[in-house]
């Protein structure tokens, strides 16, 4: 049995004896990457199951544990870990949780501590928590070796790929399951190479990516175009198909190809913002040059992926992120960078400028940055762009799936009449 | 073309039309569905028929129930807007804009150019069902709320955002005498400006507009309100016959491009889908069989007081009346405390009038055998009842509910009480209350909640309580405010949920709010072991039942639970010791006249909304006052640091200079950099102007710019601010972008919230109106000197071609004035603390950001606090006293890490206490609130939390603040006797 060891502050350590006897859980936000995530850290010996968990209990955990207007991402995945714990079979003296933490003026980087909290509050404050960040909080049973975190970099690559073309596929696969088969299978076929030390260049991926493309070009497809409906927001409720009410089933299920901008844009952000805060305010110019490498190199890593997309012939490239650093121009400065920042914006941009003009915007109730580049900007968006149709939607646990589909509906209904209005002003 | 029928399914409402082949509407039917979806839907369906009999039709369901519906029975389903949109261009060819108000969704599309269609967000709930409850509230019809609100003479300010808000606003007007007239006409205002304010997001209401959907249509009050703020005349203002239906009209016309039927087979369908179950998550039966329920009522009824003839009494009787915010509630004991008298009812929105004719009834039955030895009130009508009965006392209700529970059980060491508008809860330690919870103004949907639901669904409370006791199935409606819940409700009937699993899940929901989001309890463990329950929502056993199933645990709940805030007035009045009360005596009764007249107080620039109340012709009484200056005494003189760090910052005057005037709104992250700044900018050559004082007034002229409704109020307020600097025809704008704050060592980073950090970003998205000057709203970091003199020595030079050094000279100046300012601010508040001291008074810390000192965000708090007799500071006044800890949460705001450290250094301090100030839709204070609670009672201080948003009526505040004080009497008493 593992011994309860503190640091100096009182932070309960995540240590070499847990590693070995300890199940970590993780929450899940996209199935692919994490699908992913999860083989690696099996692969370097921790025991790690994904949560899938769901329904009314995780919302009711979160409740009982999560201060109710704290956003809504915190009180799924505070209500997930809680329902696991309490309802998942597991042994809680045995157990660690994952969480990452990003850091920033959100109040997102408050979850651990929320977690934290929680746990005191359910008389568990004996399960360590593990954070993965960038240097945040240490844990010496549990570090982000470099050859981790390259793996980890790759493998979000890989994933945003993935989602990409399966996302392109799905609407229209004769077979019903072909594009998720196919993605499961390139998960494993992945990890398994990346242990083999293999997959991780730019030389490699730029021969694995187009075998992607093409084998995700094979799956028969057939019918007519779908009318494109593009998804931004706050990170965990655009992707979390627990915290979007599974708004991209919910779209597919109205006839419409989801289009949901990747991981990787969200990375290189993260790290430019580091560049832009010694421009703005000063700060060390070593750690600035730093970040710029290693922001061109994801960046180099996003062309490849992008030019494998092209070269296809079969699936749509998004722009990359110099684009929608050019996009964001006149609309939003460097300097906006809590939470999505900037970013979120310039997808919506690059999603009007790509010809997918309808846009589901989601966001937990409340979310304090999105009061500015989400809804903040639709105004702008609408003046600049006509025919834009962007519909925000709230996610919170009281919030109804009638009240975020209807308003979802209403969207679709404008975006077929835009279609059909764009289709007579051509003939 | 063919016949076409349209169905629209709202969320009160069923409307079936039918249309000719050339759009001629042959049928129309609008009626209220009760919550029975299908089966009126069916039932309008065949009234219908015979004018489709034997041909073939298309057919299409529209509205927000609908969509289930249509589902289940295989009906091509439109969207509302969309098809509303559709008729209008069919039938109102030419219109510029449509407003469309429903049952709980509010619509505006706009036409010409890019047809522009929006829906209110998920916390808007002003609309058709919201007059609803405000008529069920004033105890009138909708129609006859219509009528009043023809005779109106004045317009309260109530806010507009959503059904709950404006309901705590209402409340108390009508509880201090307000006329039901001027009340009937300000909640049609407050759904005007709401749809106005919410859904037009800066693009104009103009032209040719149509008025649509069943309020709207019915309510000629509502529509003239729409008329005069939207400045249409009856030309311009289209309100079309069939404006109640125009939806299920556009249904029909979008049938066209579906397959054909007959309403025969529609009905087929339809029907046959009736007992189609959704997926509605359910949850267990309150009670599974008869026996279990007759054990349950068994053990509560043993908590009872004996009960008396007042017939048969003669002696010496103790009145205490509870005037609550809904329902009126009177006691009458003798020396026991046994009962001799009770009253609870509604309080018809005139609680004096109820009061009156019990009074007589009570002196008809006595007839002179009794003599009455005290008399208290409490509640929200307190001063009102007070001054007009001329009752001997008042006390706060909290300490009349804690008096009558520990008359019950004296170990008592929890109570909740739930009332018509709000839930109180507290711990008793030691024979003190501990900790006080009340409801914040957004979840009291309480007992009134449950009752307009009743009502709307076509039951009697009582009724409808008892359907919910056996529900097989009662439904998940989430825990969340009254709007929530209804979309949930909605939901529910969507998925054919029965009307007794409804009422099942209303009252289930009710203690989910209670324990989670009011008590933030995790388990029963957390409340205590004695809970005493009272309050008039938990004499509903499916309440009751809901509240013992979630607590896991048995709990008391008196026989008398209604009128427990009575019992304890009277419990009060009785500890009095008078001889005789001073209320007045059957014969003045006889006499007894009251009149209500409203007025505006203009004594300073608060303006508050006055009711004047006249007894007898005589006495008079004041209400809405939130100072002593209207009663004719002199404004009370106890030192308050905000009013003083308001008017040193308001003091900034500019000084004309050669590089031109530049604007600086007073708001956000400028409020407490406003030195900085103006000693910057002055430095540089420019004149300062700033925006004019913060208002109702000011907010409504940026109101119409507001992207996101969910914002906090300070924030709201920016946009009134550029307005005002623009009417100064400022030459430049200047409101920077600010990640950081300053870094005052206390914490782990020092941001600012990112509204605060980047509303300037969104002020220059949203308002076209600053390309009329030149807008600046470059990012900038003050918290490193050094960095900030280079960047900014780079900007101006770029902006304005001002020399390098001419800059940095300037920000150095800033920064000077800066820690000046700071310095008398912490000077100031040590005198304020020296002077407490020395003349014995008690220091409140008045802990929030820099703009609450603005008089309109925290309405005046700070001035109530000291006519209560604490002097008061603000947590910049003692924060630097404190050094880092660590904490719980991560520290990283400035402005919020000042916080932790005021109510450190409070618990070091045994004549100092704290508030915090929280603005409603601060997504930090979320994370701020539960530490600060923990800070505080870790060392031995009471926590109070004054959550304040746009409503200007402080009844809650009052509540908290005497609780508290209170409280903290009871605590030095308490400290006194053990030692």
């Amino acid at each position: 049995m593992a011994k309860l060891e503190y640091d100096e502050n009182g932070r309960l350590l995540f240590t070499k004896e847990m590693k070995q006897e300890y199940t970590i859980l993780m929450p899940q936000m996209l199935p692919i990457h994490f699908g992913m995530f999860r083989q690696m850290l099996q692969l370097e010996g921790y025991q790690v199951e994904q949560l899938n968990n769901c329904g009314r209990n995780v919302v009711d955990e979160g409740l009982k544990y999560v201060h109710n207007d704290t956003c809504y991402p915190a009180l799924l995945v505070i209500g997930q870990f809680m329902d696991a714990i309490r309802n998942g079979g597991y042994d809680p003296h045995k157990v660690a949780l994952f969480i990452t933490q990003t850091g920033g003026g959100c109040r997102a980087s408050n979850y651990i501590h929320l977690l934290r909290k929680a746990l005191e509050k359910a008389g568990m404050g004996y399960i360590p928590v593990i954070s993965i960040s960038f240097g945040l909080e240490k844990n010496p049973g549990f570090t982000l070796t470099l050859p981790l975190i390259r793996k980890l970099i790759y493998a979000m690559m890989y994933g945003d790929l993935i989602m990409n073309v399966a996302n392109q596929v799905r609407p229209y696969e004769e077979t019903v399951g072909d594009a998720d088969r196919l993605a499961a299978q390139w998960q494993s076929r992945l990890v398994a190479t990346f242990q083999t030390g293999k997959g991780m260049s730019r030389g490699q991926m730029r021969t694995i990516f187009p075998q992607i493309c093409s084998e995700f070009a094979a799956i028969p497809v057939s019918g007519a175009e779908k009318v494109r409906v593009g998804v931004v927001g706050e990170i965990y409720i655009k992707f979390s198909a627990l915290g979007n009410n599974a708004l991209e089933q919910f779209l597919l299920s109205e006839g419409a190809e989801p289009v949901v901008p990747g991981l990787t844009d969200f990375i290189i952000f993260k790290i430019y913002n580091r560049v832009v805060d010694v421009d703005i305010y000063g700060g060390s110019a070593v750690k600035r040059a730093v970040c710029r490498l290693f922001m061109r190199y994801v960046q180099a890593c996003q062309h490849d992926m992008i030019a494998a997309l092209r070269a296809s012939g079969r699936f749509r490239a998004p722009g990359d992120f110099a684009d929608l650093h050019r996009l964001i121009q006149g609309y939003l400065g460097d300097g906006c960078k809590m939470g999505e920042g900037w970013l979120l914006t310039a997808e919506m941009l690059e999603l009007i400028h790509s010809g997918t003009g309808n846009i589901v915007c989601a966001q937990p109730f409340g979310c304090l940055p999105n009061h500015i580049v989400g809804k903040g900007m639709i105004r702008k968006l609408k003046d600049d762009y006509p025919t834009s149709n962007i519909v925000s939607v709230d996610y919170d646990p009281s919030a109804t799936k009638i009240n975020q589909e209807n308003r979802i509906k209403l969207m679709l209904a404008n975006a077929t009449r835009i279609r059909e209005q764009e289709a007579a002003a051509t003939e | 073309m063919d016949y076409r029928i349209g169905i629209d399914v709202g969320s009160t409402t069923v409307k079936v039309v039918v249309l000719s082949p050339t759009n001629e509407l042959l049928f129309r039917s609008y009626e209220r569905h009760m919550s029975q979806v299908r089966e009126k839907t069916c039932q309008l369906l065949q009234q219908a028929a015979p004018y489709v009999q034997g041909r073939s039709v298309r057919a299409a369901i529209t509205g927000s129930a609908g969509l289930g519906m249509a589902k289940s029975a295989g009906i091509p389903f439109v969207q509302e807007v969309y098809a509303t949109a559709e008729a209008v261009e069919a039938f109102l060819p030419g219109t510029d804009a449509v407003v469309e108000l429903g049952g709980e969704d509010a619509k505006i599309i706009f036409f010409g150019g890019a047809l522009e269609e929006r829906m209110n967000g998920s916390c808007a709930g002003g609309t058709g069902a919201f007059i609803d409850q405000m008529a069920t509230l004033m105890n009138v019809t909708v129609q006859e709320l219509d009528e009043l609100s023809a005779h109106y003479q004045k317009i309260y300010p109530i806010a507009s955002r959503c059904g709950v808000f404006a309901k705590s606003d209402i409340q108390p007007i009508l509880n201090q005498g307000g006329r039901k007239e001027d009340v009937a006409v300000s909640i049609f205002q407050a759904v005007v400006d709401q749809t106005v304010s919410g859904l037009s997001q800066g693009r104009e209401l103009k032209g040719q507009v149509a008025f649509l959907g069943g309020p709207l249509h019915f309510l000629k009050g509502l529509r003239a309100r729409f008329q005069e703020t939207l400045h249409l005349d009856d030309d311009h203002a289209l309100f079309p016959e069939n404006g109640d239906c125009f939806a299920a009209i556009g249904a029909a016309l979008c049938a066209k491009a579906y397959d054909c039927t007959t309403a025969d087979d529609l009905l087929t369908k339809l029907a046959s889908s009736v007992d189609d179950r959704g997926l509605t998550e359910t949850m267990p039966p309150l009670f599974c069989d008869q026996s279990e329920y007759d054990a349950f009522l068994a053990r509560h009824n043993a908590a009872s007081p004996q009960i008396l003839s007042l017939a048969d009494y003669t002696g010496t009787a103790y009145l205490g009346i509870d005037a609550g915010s809904t329902t009126t509630k009177l006691a009458l004991i003798n020396d026991h405390g046994d009962l001799l008298y009770t009253y609870y009812a509604s309080s018809q929105g005139d609680p004096v009038a109820v009061i009156l004719q019990e009074l007589k009834k009570i002196y008809a039955i006595t007839g002179g055998r009794v003599t009455i030895g005290g008399a208290a009130a409490t509640g929200y009508g307190e001063e009102l009842v007070r001054a007009a009965f001329n009752l001997d006392s008042g006390l706060v209700e909290t300490v009349a509910h804690y008096t009558a529970a520990a008359h019950f059980d004296p170990a008592v060491d929890f109570i909740i009480d739930i009332g018509g508008q709000d839930m109180k809860c507290f711990k008793i330690r030691g024979g003190a209350v501990d900790s006080i919870l009340l409801n914040e103004a957004c979840s009291s949907g309480c007992g009134s909640f449950i009752e307009t639901f009743a009502k709307a669904l076509g039951y009697q409370i009582a009724d409808f309580a008892q359907m919910g006791l056996f529900a097989k199935h009662p439904v998940s409606l989430g825990s969340r405010c009254t709007v929530f819940m209804n979309s949930s409700v909605k939901q529910a009937q969507k998925d054919g949920a029965t009307v007794e699993d409804i009422s099942a899940g209303l009252s289930i929901s009710i203690v989910k709010n209670a324990v989670y989001k009011v008590i933030r309890a995790a388990s029963a463990d957390d409340l205590g072991q004695h809970i005493v329950v009272q309050g008039g929502t938990f004499l509903n056993n499916a309440v009751l039942r809901s509240f013992e199933l979630e607590m896991g645990r048995d709990v008391i709940r008196p026989t008398i639970a209604g009128i427990m805030g009575a019992y304890g007035a009277a419990l009060h009045a009785k500890s009095l010791r008078l001889d005789r009360s001073a209320i007045l005596d059957a014969d003045a009764l006889t006499r007894f006249t009251h009149s209500a007249k409203p007025a505006t107080c203009n004594l300073c620039t608060n303006h508050c909304a006055l009711t004047v109340n006249t007894f007898d012709g005589n006495r008079r009484y004041l209400s809405g006052n939130r100072c002593e200056r209207p009663l004719g005494r002199a404004a009370n003189s106890l030192p308050n640091l905000s009013r003083w760090k308001y008017e040193t910052l308001r003091a900034y005057k500019g000084v004309p200079g050669p590089r031109g005037r530049i604007g600086l709104p007073f708001g956000l992250n400028l409020y407490e950099t406003i030195p900085f700044w103006y000693t910057f900018f002055t430095k540089l050559g420019f004149e300062v102007v700033f925006s004019e004082e913060s208002s109702r007034r000011l907010y409504a002229k940026g109101q119409q710019t507001i992207p996101s409704d969910t914002v906090c109020y300070p924030a709201k307020l920016m946009h009134g601010h550029m307005m005002s600097l623009l009417e100064q025809k400022v030459d430049a704008i200047f409101y920077p972008c600010n990640s950081y704050n300053v870094d005052e060592g206390i914490s782990d980073n020092n941001y600012n919230c990112p509204v605060v950090a980047y509303y300037p970003e969104l002020i220059a998205a949203n308002m076209p109106q600053l390309k009329k000057t030149r807008y600046l709203d470059p990012y900038f970091g003050t918290h490193r000197p050094k960095d900030f003199e280079k960047r900014a020595a780079v900007y101006f030079e770029k902006e304005f071609s001002i020399p390098k050094a001419e800059t940095v000279a300037a920000a150095r100046a800033a920064y000077d004035a800066y820690s000046a300012y700071e310095n008398a601010v912490r000077a100031k508040g040590q005198e304020i603390i020296d002077y407490a001291r020395a003349n014995g008074h008690k220091i409140l810390v008045m802990a929030g950001r820099p703009y609450h000192i603005d008089p309109e965000i925290n309405h005046g708090i700070d001035a109530l606090a000291t006519t209560f007799g604490f002097c008061l500071i603000t947590e910049d006044a003692v924060a630097w006293r404190m050094d880092k800890a660590p904490r719980k949460v991560l520290n990283q705001w400035s402005f919020q890490a000042r916080m932790y450290n005021a109510a450190r250094y409070v618990c070091t301090q045994p004549d100092m206490h704290l508030v915090q100030l929280v603005s409603f839709g601060c997504g930090t204070d979320a994370i701020t609130t539960d530490e600060m609670r923990s800070i505080l009672e870790s060392g031995g201080k009471l926590y109070t939390q004054l959550k304040i948003d746009e409503i200007t009526n402080l009844g809650a505040v009052r509540i908290r603040l005497r609780s508290l004080m209170a409280a903290i009497d009871a605590h030095e008493i308490s400290e006194k006797e053990d030692v």
